[in-house]
């Protein structure tokens, strides 16, 4: 069997330094001393002596080997800061790598998002062919395709309407619609099917499923294990860069979920992960568990549940707020908590020494609907500063085995599956509503 | 110039044989420009979406395409012709600031946006790939669409103006306004892309770039025709590769000043090289700079 990947010892290293601005009398100057054998005049007291043409490292890729047969379905999963999303970045030529190669055989598309060139005041039907073109098809395929494309969406009636009128359903629903009638050799795809409604994503992953059996190359990335064990046959786990586990799906996702690293419904993170403008504050662990304690990526509804932030003062900080904010996989808010949002905590808690710290919030029971949710966090001090932010720092599974109304095995819509009081009420007899009725 | 990718034949047989090999430097003349023609249809829709964009968001839509430089040949003809009084050889001053500013804003107008290619366009760079010229390449065209109403335009005052019996002369120079065209367009897109791909470095350039295009303005005979330099300057003046074009289409149209081969082979060659390092430098910047931005 003919290989359509073969990646080779890859390798990419950001500089950090040179994130954000850099101004040209700095390079300059810097050149200047340089010539005159002086010291770099922008270093600071006790660095090297690399400022940022060296400038702080991060490996986010350390040498990685691997090949894909053509025809082979390659699950990707990893923490966040694995390497993932480099590694397909890499895949899809939007960054180069530092050292290493990839050799590829046929034309590869690559799906890092849905929509990507949308444009608000352009209609249904010139956003199609304007994504698609960017996508890399040529107008006669999106000729060819156009009907299937818009029947698949399901906004016929909206096509010649401008997307800025689109709800976000529909907007997600014909952007997916234009990704998923591409025909490439090789697909590369992010986590894009964690859009649109259940609905909708059975029928994302109908067509996937529908790709990799016509024998195309399909690389797919995901924290979603029952899709990967699902769509994949092969799966290779990432860890701080390296490879660490390559062989089939189940056996790839037992070791994801068994490394102390990689504990799902928990996220760690690590000294190179936290930016240093984070300091004095220091993230260790988010962690969501159920009322007995136990850290898991699925939460029964109908339990409370437990989100813990876990951190470190390196100093004392005064005013500081750890704020939580629930979000759908659609990215709508479902609400926004601070752990000092009572004010008596508030004042016991207004500076918080040095030290080993846990914030811990119950949600309580029957509070959500079904689906996956994300939980970001932040670290801040009300109109002094933010110290840490991280949106998506963890996502869970509600299942709603037992909620209300579970007895009808129908999608229910909304963001909470409150337990509510009814009182229904019998207000007359209809015989006697009759015959007032036929008085009159 | 060596085409090591050609991603869109079909996969080959043989075991050694690859559509595509990511590597980590590209070489400094693999330019690829087989790939750039496979993209052309979103060349083509790239034009289209910002052409409707500004039909849509603006209340008068493409009208701003003529008042633009109705206005600025109004006040160039204000400013210039009644108060500074400078010479327009002999032409009546609204055609003769009117050809002048159309001419230089299609140049202006190329360079300012293609130099803000990687800025504006993070968002989707960052995100999928595509050969990364099709951004520049679509402004160009972009501006040719701006520059063609305009031109219409002023055209329309050149036909009144000879009706109205002033001293204005077109004659079969008028048969080079594609090459002169050519040639801002190439400056443009040497000059921008040059801008843009230092900008992912250096941000301060982009504050510099309007602010030079205006000055530039004032270096190139937009505004007075070369006969109005003392002759020892002439030089200096026709050093700046615009200066050539500029003369020669107000010549083309107007029938004044003058038209110099010389000088114009000298814009023309100069704009190959300014073209040649700027595709060299952008296409060098493409494979890294999403790291930077």
């Amino acid at each position: 069997m003919l290989t359509a990947i073969k990646v080779e010892n890859l390798h990419k290293t950001y500089r950090l330094g040179q994130i954000g601005g850099q101004t040209l009398r700095q390079d300059v100057s810097r050149w200047w001393a340089r010539l005159r054998n002086l010291p770099d005049p922008y270093l600071r007291i006790g660095d090297d002596d690399h400022g940022n043409r060296e400038g702080a490292q991060i490996h986010a890729l350390r040498g990685i080997s691997f090949s894909v047969n053509q025809g082979q379905v390659m699950g990707i999963i990893g923490r966040n800061g694995a390497g993932k999303s480099t590694l397909l970045k890499i895949l899809s030529r939007i960054t180069a790598p530092t050292a290493g190669q990839i050799k590829v055989r046929g034309r590869v598309a690559s799906l890092l998002e849905v929509g990507t060139g949308f444009h608000q005041e352009l209609t249904g039907r010139e956003n199609t062919y304007l994504n698609g073109a960017i996508l890399g098809m040529d107008r006669k395929e999106i000729d060819r395709k156009f009907d299937e494309i818009v029947a698949f969406s399901e906004v016929e009636k909206f096509i010649d309407t401008p997307v800025k009128r689109y709800s976000s359903g529909m907007y997600v629903r014909l952007a997916f619609a234009v990704a998923a009638h591409l025909d490439p050799e090789i697909l590369v795809v992010d986590e894009v099917l964690a859009v649109g409604d259940s609905e909708f994503q059975r029928k994302c992953i109908g067509k996937m499923s529908a790709v990799a059996k016509e024998g195309r190359t399909v690389l797919f990335v995901s924290h979603n294990m029952s899709a990967i064990l699902r769509l994949t046959e092969d799966t290779l786990v990432l860890e701080k860069g390296r490879l660490v586990f390559l062989g089939s799906s189940s056996q790839a996702v037992d070791h994801y979920m068994s490394s102390g690293f990689a504990q799902v419904g928990e996220r760690v993170w690590a000294q190179d992960e936290v930016p240093s403008s984070s300091a004095p504050f220091r993230p260790l662990a988010l962690r969501i568990c159920d009322a007995e304690g136990r850290i898991s990526d699925t939460l029964r509804s109908t339990d409370p549940m437990i989100i813990e932030m876990q951190y470190r003062l390196d100093e004392q900080i005064t005013g500081l707020r750890i704020g939580l904010y629930l979000q759908t996989s659609r990215g709508e808010v479902v609400f926004t908590t601070f752990d000092v949002d009572d004010t008596d905590q508030y004042a016991a808690f207004s500076g918080r020494p040095a030290g080993h710290y846990i914030s811990r919030c119950i949600l309580p029971a029957d509070l959500l609907n079904g689906g996956r949710y994300f939980i970001g966090v932040n670290a801040s001090a009300y109109r002094i500063k933010r110290y840490f932010q991280d949106d998506q720092a963890l996502n869970f599974n509600v299942n709603i085995t037992g909620a209300p109304g579970t007895q009808w095995p129908e999608e229910r819509k909304g963001l909470i599956r409150p337990r509510l009081e009814w009182q229904i009420q019998q207000v007359s007899e209809p015989q006697k509503s009759l015959a007032w009725a036929d008085h009159e | 110039m060596t085409l090591n990718s050609k991603p869109f034949t079909p996969s080959p047989s043989a075991e050694d044989q690859w559509t595509m090999i990511i590597r980590p430097q590209r070489g400094w003349f693999d330019l690829n420009l087989g790939e750039l023609w496979h993209y052309r249809d979103l060349i083509r829709l790239f034009v289209q979406r910002d052409f409707i964009s500004i039909y849509k968001q603006t209340i008068l839509g493409p009208l701003w395409y003529l008042i633009q430089p109705l206005l600025t040949t109004i006040t160039f003809t204000i400013i210039f012709g009644r108060f500074a009084k400078l010479p327009t050889d002999g032409i009546p001053p609204f055609l003769f600031y009117m050809s002048g500013t159309v001419i230089w804003s299609y140049f202006a107008e190329s360079l300012n946006k293609t130099s803000n290619t990687f800025i504006n366009n993070a968002q989707l760079f960052g995100k999928v790939y595509f050969p990364r010229l099709a951004a520049p390449i679509s402004i160009l065209i972009s501006s040719l669409i701006a520059f063609a109403i305009q031109f219409v335009l002023f055209l329309g005052f050149l036909a009144y103006f000879m009706l109205v019996g002033s001293e204005v002369h077109p004659n079969e120079w008028v048969l080079i306004t594609p090459l002169l065209l050519l040639m801002m367009a190439g400056l443009g897109l040497g000059f921008g892309i040059i801008v843009s791909s230092l900008t992912t470095r250096y941000r301060d350039l982009r504050f510099l770039v309007s602010f030079g295009i205006q000055l530039w303005m004032y270096a190139t005979p937009v505004i007075y025709p070369v006969s109005a330099i003392p002759e020892q300057y002439q030089p200096l003046i026709n050093a700046n590769p615009l200066a050539p074009i500029v003369e020669a289409f107000r010549y083309a149209y107007l029938g004044s000043g003058t038209v110099s081969l010389i000088n114009l082979v000298y814009s023309f060659a100069f704009m190959l090289v300014i073209l040649f390092i700027g595709l060299l430098l952008f296409n060098r910047i493409e494979a890294t700079f999403m790291d930077t931005i």
